[in-house]
């Protein structure tokens, strides 16, 4: 198959993208020097046929990280399935109290629905942390999720607010815990032919508040060493009563260590629930040892992260 | 190898061309269109150099690929200026002295006023982050963030 074209003068040799190929598939997956096709099917059931059809068949949403490992041959698909025309999965719609978000709705989209980003500030912030402005404008929670990098910045704030993915196939359409998809760098539980279609995030309890905190080394452009989502419910007296905890970039896959999140439930989340918190998030890390982040350093910054992360929660969950 | 016919318009003209599936919108428009204004930098979505609009929104071109722009509305560096007359940014990006080698200029550009036709008027941190994805090796970026600055203001009649 021909490559893309074009000589790398150096402008972009940032590590922004090694990193998800260290971390993602290492070897080249798919058909083999087949010719390549293009497909932008209107309707879902048109876009599953297409896929089922085709074992080495890929989606694409947004493209910022399917054309990335398509130019460094680490995939070589036989078909590419655009899901761009498919109106459901472009469209925010309302849902029993919630939001149904489809998986090709834009970071750049998301930010923009006022109504969303006032229930669940803490996903669009989390979304709106994936690249520049110019990858916002095609980046989609589709594509972060199913990319399954470990550190993907948007799935661990979806995990700690509940969201639920549904996937359509060809036996039919499924629900599952946006946790449950992926299940370790470059891998996702998704079955032949199955593509995530939208994210439903449930109603949300009155007093909620959920945010998102990663640490990088520089402040744009640059991929997470440790991310933290909190989200939190609390009562009149101000007594947590919910709260979900997930860790992204400190093991195969973003971590929703219980005793973390039990660390605040029952508390009024005070000092010494945060310290506890802390510890258990920092005991659940998992992290590797790279040049971006030592072992000790991941797990002692996850815990901090942690810590603010639900301190910002907090102060949401009062205001909301 | 099997090529796509795509009908699209570029600045406001209609345009058909033909693509391979691998082709990047950036291939095209410097390969098939001619257009080579637009620069590839590192075609991996990291240095903006690329950028053009593509139905409003900012995106990098070396991250789309020709088939997907079938029907879309994709505006270039050679969109810019009306004829003769450059557009307020141009001018400043001269007047300031934003460009050296002028490698990341036409991406700049095109980021900056996609910025100021969002919002006419930018903090310095807002049009720094804005244009985050935009790269220069030269010019330290200070010259830019005033030259966009002060298009901004001249823009609002200041
Ligand atoms: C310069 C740059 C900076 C970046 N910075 C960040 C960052 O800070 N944080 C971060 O998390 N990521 C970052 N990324 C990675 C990337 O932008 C995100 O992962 C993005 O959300 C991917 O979405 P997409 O729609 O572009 O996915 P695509 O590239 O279209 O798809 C990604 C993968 O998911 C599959 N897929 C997509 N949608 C579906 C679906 N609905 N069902 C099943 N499979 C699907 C595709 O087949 C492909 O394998 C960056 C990328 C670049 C180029
Ligand atoms: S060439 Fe597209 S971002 Fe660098
Ligand atoms: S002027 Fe040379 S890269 Fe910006």
């Amino acid at each position: 198959m021909t490559t893309f074209r074009g000589a790398n003068c150096g402008l972009g040799a940032k590590p922004v993208c090694s990193v998800f190929t260290d971390t993602g598939s290492n070897a080249t997956e798919g058909s083999g020097g087949v010719e390549m096709r293009y497909e932008a099917p209107e309707t879902m059931k048109a876009a599953v046929a297409l896929l089922a059809s085709d074992e080495h068949g890929r989606v694409l949403a947004g493209g910022t990280d399917l054309l990335v490992q398509l130019r460094a041959d680490t995939i070589e698909p036989s078909l590419v399935v655009d899901i761009k025309k498919i109106d459901e999965m472009c469209a925010i719609t309302r849902e029993n109290g919630g939001f149904r978000i489809g998986a090709a709705v834009t970071g750049a989209e998301l930010g923009e629905h006022e109504a969303f980003k006032s229930v669940w500030p803490g996903v669009v912030e989390a979304l709106e942390l994936i690249g520049s402005t110019q990858i916002q404008g095609r980046a989609t929670m589709g594509g972060n999720l199913c990319n399954a990098s470990p550190a993907a910045d948007s799935v661990p704030a979806m995990i700690a607010a509940g969201a639920i993915a549904t996937i359509e196939g060809p036996d039919g359409r499924r629900d599952v815990p946006v946790g449950e998809v992926a299940t370790g760098p470059g891998r996702t539980s998704l079955r032949a032919g199955e593509l995530v279609a939208s994210f439903l995030f449930p109603e949300q309890a009155p007093r909620t508040g959920d945010a998102y905190l990663r640490f990088i080394p520089r402040t744009e452009m640059d991929i997470a060493v440790v991310g933290a989502g909190v989200c939190l419910t609390l009562d009149d007296s101000d007594v947590c009563v919910a709260a979900k905890v997930s860790l992204g970039a400190v093991a195969a896959r973003a971590l929703a260590p219980e005793a973390a999140a039990k660390a605040l439930i029952g508390t009024p989340v005070d000092d010494a629930a945060l310290a506890e918190l802390s510890r258990a998030a920092s005991a659940a890390a998992q992290p590797i040892d790279d040049k971006r982040g030592t072992r000790e350093f991941r797990i002692q910054v996850t815990g901090v992260m942690a810590r603010r992360a639900a301190e910002t929660a907090l102060a949401r969950a009062k205001g909301a | 190898m099997t090529r796509y016919h795509v009908s699209a318009t570029v600045n406001g003209d209609e345009i058909d061309f033909l693509c391979e599936p691998e082709q990047t919108l950036l291939d095209v428009l410097r390969d098939e269109l001619h257009l080579t204004g637009t620069k590839e930098g590192c075609a991996s979505g990291d240095c903006g150099a690329c950028s053009v609009m593509l139905d409003g929104r900012l995106v990098c071109s070396c991250l789309v690929t020709g088939a997907e722009v079938g029907d879309c509305a994709i505006e270039t560096i050679e969109g810019m200026a009306d004829g003769e007359r450059l557009h307020p940014l141009q001018q400043k990006f001269l007047d300031h002295a934003a460009l050296q080698c002028g490698y990341c200029t036409p991406g700049l550009l095109v980021a900056a006023k996609a910025l100021l036709e969002r919002n006419p008027d930018p903090t310095e941190t807002e049009t720094r982050y804005w244009l985050a994805g935009n790269l220069c090796r030269c010019t330290g970026y200070d010259k830019i963030v005033r030259a966009v600055l002060d298009t901004a203001a001249e823009m609002r009649g200041e």
